[in-house]
């Protein structure tokens, strides 16, 4: 127990640490790409893809993600597809990211006032001419702020990969607080970490939003 | 034959029947403007020749041809017909320039050089030259509805509808607006306008059409329409605009 | 050798099941009703800029909004027993679900007092209203009214971020989940189904607010 000094504990959370960050970047970038395809979807008007999209952010924003974390682990091996901890942590996240990026985005499109669809269509646009040119470049200037906010959650979120047994930042903690019996320390430093991460992106998604509203 | 006509255009909001068939012809070459009090439908007729409402009934011909409801169709219409809107709707994102340009560019496929020419030719003709490189929030509201007017202009309608183009602006920008219309008038352009500027449409339009209760409630000449009114409808309008 | 799905060995349990939801839903009444109190109490140190416990509140905030829900049950559980600070796996469960509850509920109720015009406040100061007055009378149920839809959400968030206390064993629905699959060796299954409680549970909670908020904030016929 001597041999783990402050600097040991935190050094090690430090090697954990670089998971958590990268599995939030992937999960971000991955859950993003999938998001704007249901966005797209959702945005379509078409009545039964409207429905499948409510559908599926509804259930990723009515069930805890270690439910879903748990059905991937466990649900992928029986058809066939053997899973990492990791990578059932990676196709977890980023179907969560997904819907919540997907809602958020919605609201955005939808903030875009009536005007700029009636304009766009009385100039000859269809809807993917308006989406891309008018709509999308509009809406994703709004929709900086609270995507950067989102991203906190995914960090935070990618500690409950530690329940299936990836080895991030907080599982290495509990693996620290079992070696060291010192868990008021190492679960501080843990959380510490966390904080570290995902403060600044709270400051520079507060930021963004302060500046949007100057703008207009 | 007529640029448009439209035929026993019927058209309801849930259960309110706001255009209870509506017939109107308009020529190549004519300025039509469509007045009445509010809620008589002349706005959302106007709406409807650019397809910005479906209709419950009856027929749309532009140029010749039967607008359905395919996409096709819907964009076949839009090329032949322009819309200025009330609330200017500029496209906060771009420069005056490249709002007049981006529709050649993308729907008509002009390359950007093409496009520029002619959109620095329609801001020209708005008065707005030196103004391109503005953004739309850099600009008056009498110069964003002048930006808006060469937008449309830049895809060369045959027909150009105005919603209220001077509603929203503050009294001392309305002159310069109602002359760029003018000036459009003047050169052949073909206009439907909804307007509450009597004066103006008096002096500039062939034919005033009056609606009442969504129905087309007199025609005439303008000179005709304000000095003998036929209908006491028209006559309580007229005489109420002191 | 396709996989057979075999909802029906999850039956026996249906008792353990049971039992989950009841104790995920004490944990979510329980934890929503003191969170709530306590974001309330921490919107008005916040607004009212009081020294030293409003900056103080702000750290509280800005700690558990950036840190996992997880990682501050770990720490409550494990490591305040450190400090002499022990108790059951229940409490422990609540406990870090009210403090993080309230500090999300500080700030969205602090937006909310935030929206109320300066004119109300003003006219209820000209009325000879003192401060716990107004913030009683003027301020704290439009405030509230206004948010009420962001506090919903976060209260449904923290009831599904609740499966998580599982991992202290306390007894709720995800522990019930982990328990009847090392039973049955149906994890598929199990947590299939479970997540359809959460699912209904959420859908419920989420009317249950809407009706809460409505039968609160409805205009009085009778005064």
């Amino acid at each position: 127990m001597s041999d783990f000094t402050l600097g040991v504990i935190v050094y090690n959370l430090m090697l954990a640490a670089r998971w958590t960050v990268l599995l939030s970047l992937i999960a971000f970038v991955c859950g993003g790409i999938v998001g704007l395809l249901i966005l797209m979807l959702r945005v379509s008007g078409r009545r039964w893809l409207v429905r499948l999209t409510i559908g599926y952010v509804e259930l990723f924003q009515g069930t805890p993600l270690l439910m879903q974390l748990f059905l991937v682990f466990f649900g992928l091996p029986l058809i066939g597809i053997d899973v990492s901890p990791w990578m059932a942590a990676t196709l977890a996240l980023t179907l969560f990211t997904s819907a919540f990026l997907a809602e958020i985005w919605r609201g955005c499109v939808e903030a875009i006032g009536k005007g700029q669809w009636e304009a766009s269509a009385s100039l000859g646009m269809n809807f993917r001419e308006q989406m891309r040119w008018i709509i999308l470049p509009q809406a994703m200037r709004i929709a900086i702020a609270p995507t950067v906010g989102f991203s906190v959650q995914v960090v935070k979120g990618t500690a409950l990969t530690s329940i299936i047994g990836f080895v991030e930042l907080t599982k290495a903690g509990t693996m620290i607080t079992n070696a060291t019996f010192a868990p008021f320390t190492v679960y501080g430093c843990v959380a510490l970490y966390y904080f570290i991460i995902c403060y600044p992106l709270s400051l520079y998604a507060r930021h963004l939003e302060g500046k949007l509203h100057v703008a207009r | 034959m007529s640029l448009v006509e439209l035929h026993a255009i019927y058209k309801s909001f849930g259960d309110v029947e706001v255009l209870k068939g509506i017939d109107l012809t308009i020529d190549e070459g004519q300025v039509i403007a469509l007045i009445g009090r509010s809620g008589s439908g002349k706005s959302t007729l106007l709406r409807t020749i650019n397809g910005l409402e479906t209709i419950d009934d009856g027929t749309i011909m532009v140029a010749g041809k039967k607008i359905g409801d395919k996409d096709t169709d819907l964009r076949d219409l839009r090329l032949n017909v322009g819309m200025v809107f009330q609330q200017f709707n500029l496209f906060p994102h771009y420069t005056a320039l490249e709002n007049v340009m981006l529709s050649p560019q993308v729907v008509k496929k002009q390359s950007k050089a093409e496009a520029k020419v002619i959109a620095e030719e329609m801001l020209a003709k708005v008065g707005l030259a030196d103004k391109m490189l503005h953004y739309p929030d850099q600009l008056s509201g009498g110069q964003q509805q002048r930006v808006a007017i060469a937008r449309a202009l830049a895809m060369k309608p045959r027909v150009l509808l105005c919603d209220e183009v001077t509603s929203a602006l503050d009294p001392e920008l309305v002159n310069e607006v109602l002359a760029v219309v003018r000036k459009l008038a003047e050169e052949g352009m073909t206009l439907v306008m909804v307007t509450h500027e009597m004066r103006f449409a008096r002096e500039v339009c062939d034919k005033l059409v009056f609606m009442h209760q969504g129905r087309i409630h007199e025609t005439g000449k303008p000179e005709d329409v304000f000095a003998s009114p036929k209908t006491a409808e028209l006559a309580q309008f007229v005489g109420g605009l002191g | 050798m396709a996989y057979k799905f075999d909802f029906s060995t999850i039956l026996p349990y249906w008792d353990m099941l049971l039992h989950g939801i009841v104790l995920t839903t004490e944990l979510t009444v329980i934890g929503a009703v003191f969170g709530v109190a306590l974001g309330t109490l921490g919107a008005w140190a916040r607004s009212a800029k009081t020294p030293v416990i409003s900056p103080i509140v702000g750290i509280y905030v800005e700690l558990i909004r950036n840190t996992p829900f997880l990682v501050q049950l770990f720490f409550i559980f494990f490591g305040l027993p450190a400090l002499g600070v022990r108790m059951g796996e229940f409490e422990a469960a609540v406990l870090a679900m009210v403090v993080n509850l309230g500090a999300y509920s500080t700030e969205i109720i602090r937006a909310g007092i935030q929206s109320i015009p300066r004119g109300q406040i003003e006219a209820a100061a000209s009325l000879a209203m003192n401060r716990v007055q107004i913030f009683r009378y003027v301020v704290i149920l439009p405030a509230l009214k206004k948010i009420w839809p962001a506090l919903s959400s976060q209260i449904v968030i923290v009831m599904l971020g609740s499966s998580v206390c599982s991992q202290i064993a306390a007894e709720e629905l995800t522990f019930a989940a982990n328990y009847i699959q090392s039973r049955n060796f149906r994890a598929f299954e199990v947590y299939f189904v479970v997540a359809g409680l959460y699912l209904v549970m959420s859908i419920v909670l989420r009317w249950l607010l809407k009706k809460i908020g409505n039968r609160m904030f409805e205009r009085r016929r009778h005064v």
